[in-house]
């Protein structure tokens, strides 16, 4: 699992990479209500942004972690935001992309740097 | 200087989030607003409200004193027991603050205030008090909670001394009994039905965990913004301040304007203002489609800006955002609001979206 300094997580061990938001930033959104999410085949760059998920005390921006295309999309979180607070790095996955850069994934952070960001948040 | 209020370490223990309101370290929610919101609609659900400004009006010359402050007539009020809501106005019908006013005895007023507006609201009503055979009391040594819902009292009755069980089962909705040295009124800020309770400090938190154990449900600030506007109940300092009056705010209904010669705080500029027509009008509007609506989003009608949204949020019950706007009188039953530069259409209808749990 790596992670991104705006609080996404990439699921490395899967091709596509499978990416979500973190239990972390869902505890900071609060209750889930909209998600949007980018149309199959969307061709991205790191840190374009992808989607928004709205809570109900503010709308957020998500951003692509790696270079490559939008393959998958969670549609079960479209009709259930809240998969995302009970279990957003699980059943709660948004969207999954096909790398066209597999160096973008070593620029990831790993759970250890991730956990240093939340630390020096507070 | 942040403050606790008496039920903080209960707020820790049910795992409260604490958000800084006004002054106090408040539960923002315990979990999920949603849920919250949820239960209060369909059970009970219980709020801190310590917070809030508790003073009593004494004295023979109370009744005439409150006549003079407030757009509300407490004549109206007919017995002991008995309470309104009302507009508290400055002299060019701006609005200071809106309150209850419970008639405990003819020489007896309870007011609760909002916290927000208590730094000039009582000093304000400390001066207006002069001339008049009245004091004012602030009662900071009680504590306030709220349970609300179709089984609020039911589920409260049974946690009651017998003598205040059978005066509590007595109230109508708007009605106040004190028994002992507690005071319980059923009233409340969600749309159900449901007590607002004042009582001593070293008595809440004993009595916020039998309603816990009773299984009543704790909710946070977040809950009580969503269970509000769904009910069309104004927040003062974003829905109406000292720059709008009652005519502008949907809250004409709070004025009572005869008899003439009472000539309360405003009243004249109210007139005037009616009399020469009101140009805004407050109103309801829904979103059928994703997306929240936010304060101070603007409200359009054929690209043209014809007012504001003052609140906006996502309603639990209808499962869409909902808002409330001061726009142009002229407004029809479609509009746009700008949200992050989109304009997605909306409906306009009456300030008010969920009555007795149900969608209007």
């Amino acid at each position: 699992m790596k992670f991104t300094s705006t609080h996404e997580w990439v699921n490395t061990s899967e091709t596509p990479v499978v990416i979500g938001i973190t239990h972390h930033a869902q505890s900071l959104l609060g209750d889930l209500v909209f998600i949007e999410l980018p149309e199959l085949g969307k061709e991205v760059k790191t840190g374009d942004e992808l989607g928004v998920i709205e809570s109900v005390k503010a709308a957020s921006d998500f951003y692509a972690p790696i270079r490559g295309t939008v393959i998958a999309i969670n549609e079960a979180v479209k009709a259930n935001p809240e998969l995302v607070n009970n279990d957003a790095e699980g059943a709660g996955w948004l969207l999954k992309i096909q790398a066209s850069h597999p160096d973008d994934l070593e620029a990831l952070l790993d759970a250890t740097q991730y956990e240093k960001i939340i630390a020096e948040e507070h | 200087m942040i403050e606790n209020t008496p039920l903080h370490a209960a707020h820790l223990a049910s795992n409260a989030k604490i958000v800084a309101f006004h002054g106090w370290n408040m539960p923002l929610h315990y979990g999920s607003q949603i849920k919250e919101h949820e239960t209060v609609r369909t059970q009970a659900g219980m709020f801190d409200v310590s917070h809030m400004t508790v003073i009593d009006i004494l004295g023979a010359g109370g009744r005439q004193f409150l006549r003079k402050l407030i757009t509300n007539d407490v004549d109206k009020l007919k017995h002991v027991g008995r309470a309104l809501y009302t507009c508290l106005c400055n002299e060019h019908g701006g609005i200071l603050d809106d309150l209850i006013v419970y008639q405990r005895s003819p020489d007896n007023y309870r007011l609760i205030l909002n916290s927000s507006t208590r730094a000039h609201v009582l000093p304000w009503i400390h001066e207006k008090s002069a001339g008049f055979s009245t004091g004012i009391q602030e009662r900071h040594e009680l504590a306030m909670l709220a349970v609300q819902g179709p089984e609020a009292i039911s589920r409260t009755l049974p946690l009651l001394t017998p003598a205040q069980a059978d005066a509590v089962s007595t109230l109508a909705p708007f009605e106040c009994v004190d028994v002992d040295d507690w005071f319980f009124a059923r009233t409340g800020y969600t749309g159900e039905d449901g007590l607002e309770i004042v009582l001593p400090e070293d008595a809440i938190t004993p009595f916020w965990n039998q309603l816990l154990d009773a299984g009543i449900t704790p909710c946070g600030l977040a809950a009580r913004d969503t269970l509000r506007l769904e009910a069309g109940l104004l927040l003062y300092g974003q829905d109406m301040d000292e720059t709008t009056t009652p005519l502008h705010s949907g809250l004409s209904w709070t004025i009572a304007w005869e008899p003439h010669d009472r000539d309360f705080i405003g009243m004249t500029a109210l007139l005037s203002q009616k009399h020469h027509g009101v140009e805004q009008k407050f109103v309801g509007l829904k979103l059928n489609e994703p997306g929240i609506m936010r304060t101070g989003q603007a409200v359009l009608v054929d690209g043209h800006p014809v007012g504001l949204i003052t609140s906006g949020t996502y309603s639990p019950t209808l499962q869409c955002s909902i808002a409330l706007a001061r726009v142009s009188k002229k407004i029809g039953h479609d509009a746009h609001v700008e949200i992050r530069g989109k304009h997605l259409p909306v409906t306009v209808g009456k300030p008010r979206f969920v009555k007795h749990g149900a969608p209007i």
